[in-house]
């Protein structure tokens, strides 16, 4: 049987501005609220005039909030062939139902789509309670409104973008908030193309820590942003800018020792108040703005002699 | 000394066995990751017990050569993956941070 809700979206593989929304988009800004329920008394006749009534396709079961079963149009249809459509639906719901959570990242909703077979999502809330429903309709009307609105964004960003410069590499990274799997790639890649255009050893590895802690800061701290590489015959200028939610204290930021890390984020060994001292440091010059709307830093290293000497990493022997 | 003379030295067991010829000069011991990225020094061993994914990353960008990982940590099938594909070795060890180190020092500064 062809699987009629699949989403055909991948939740890796997209463009990085659409892995990005699905990251940032919660089940609960996407599901509908005002559910149609039954109670488990009622009879499966009821759910059908319901269904009908309502335009919809399935029933969540409840007791006060608290969700029971599921009765969807098959099973309905199945009740009027076998003749027990004026049993209770208690008899007859599907008790094992797979829900989502209204905290979780709407990846989630779009890869459940590709696990089970099913129309829609009971959501719960807090305490385990329903607190809506989401449905393939509700994901698709919900990403075309963000996308919409993201492309106006994208092409007034286009008609300001200034021209390149002769002979200036550029290159950017998306980073997305406690996506601890593909953390660190950015600075990866752009230790590579250093190497790859033989900046001397040790610049490289200022360079890498400057971008791999300007990495991190957005991975633990930020909602997502981007890390970008400018290399021209003069510099080296690593630019990290984010969507929030910004830095209270900058000036606290900054120093050794300082962080907001939770206790999981310090269990892996980060979030231990180094990585924005760490970045100044082995920087020559650095940059770093923070307001509600985002995190803007900027960490340049001079390529030509006679400029930054006596700034080691620590590590320089 | 080289990289395979890290088993016998430590009693530990290879779970991935990368770049065994390779010269280690130096170690570093640290769970804090962004402490090994501003000081491990590069050809070094690095002594941590952060079992996970991203320790491999800021082994690759700090030139680290091996990791030691001590007290038994088990280490993740993806953390092991990545370390291959970096060709970095992972060594484990019923040590602590503080008895490996201890035995490594010893070694580096014998030579």
């Amino acid at each position: 049987m062809k699987r009629q809700n699949v989403i055909p979206l991948s939740t890796d593989e997209a463009p990085p501005i659409i892995v990005e929304l699905v990251y940032q988009m919660k089940i609960k800004d996407v599901m509908t609220t005002e559910v149609v329920t039954a109670a488990k008394h009622d009879t499966l006749r009821s759910v059908q005039q319901l269904m009908r009534a309502r335009s919809i396709s399935g029933v969540p079961i409840v007791e006060g909030r608290r969700l029971v079963g599921i009765v969807s149009v098959d099973d309905v249809l199945t009740a009027l062939d076998n003749g027990y459509i004026d049993d209770e639906i208690q008899d007859h719901m599907s008790r094992n139902v797979i829900v989502l959570e209204e905290d979780m990242p709407l990846s989630f909703a779009i890869q459940y789509y590709e696990k089970y077979s099913y129309g829609r999502f009971p959501v719960l809330g807090r305490n385990r309670m329903l607190s809506g429903i989401i449905t393939s309709r509700d994901i698709i009307v919900a990403l075309l409104i963000r996308l919409d609105r993201e492309f106006e964004k994208l092409e007034r960003q286009l008609g300001k973008r200034p021209l390149e410069l002769h002979g200036t590499l550029r290159q950017q990274f998306a980073t997305r908030r406690y996506d601890f799997e593909h953390a660190g790639r950015a600075s990866t890649e752009i230790k590579k193309i250093l190497k790859e255009r033989s900046v001397d050893t040790k610049t490289v590895r200022r360079a890498t820590v400057a971008a791999y802690e300007l990495e991190m800061n957005q991975v633990l701290h930020s909602l997502g942003g981007t890390i970008s590489l400018q290399l021209s015959a003069a510099a080296i200028t690593i630019q990290a800018d984010d969507i929030g939610p910004g830095i209270n204290d900058v000036d606290d930021a900054l120093q050794e020792g300082y962080s907001t890390a939770t206790e999981w984020i310090r269990s892996l060994g980060f979030g231990a108040g180094m990585g924005l001292p760490n970045a100044r440091r082995v920087a020559d010059e650095f940059r770093i703005h923070s307001s509600s709307q985002g995190t803007h830093a900027m960490a340049t290293i001079y390529l030509q002699e006679g400029h930054g000497e006596g700034i080691g990493t620590g590590s320089a022997s | 000394m080289k990289v395979s003379e890290l088993e016998a030295l430590l009693d530990g067991r290879w779970v991935h066995a990368g770049g065994r010829e390779q010269e280690v000069s130096a170690g570093f011991t640290s769970d804090l990751l962004s402490d090994v990225m501003a000081n491990a020094p590069e050809n070094s061993v690095l002594v941590t017990i952060q079992a996970h994914k991203n320790t491999v990353a800021v082994a690759g960008l700090a030139g680290i050569v091996t990791l030691v990982i001590c007290s038994n940590r088990p280490v993740p099938d993806d953390m092991r993956a990545a370390a291959e594909q970096e060709g970095l070795g992972i060594l484990t060890t019923a040590l602590n941070q503080f008895e490996t180190s201890g035995r490594l020092y010893r070694r580096l500064h014998a030579e």
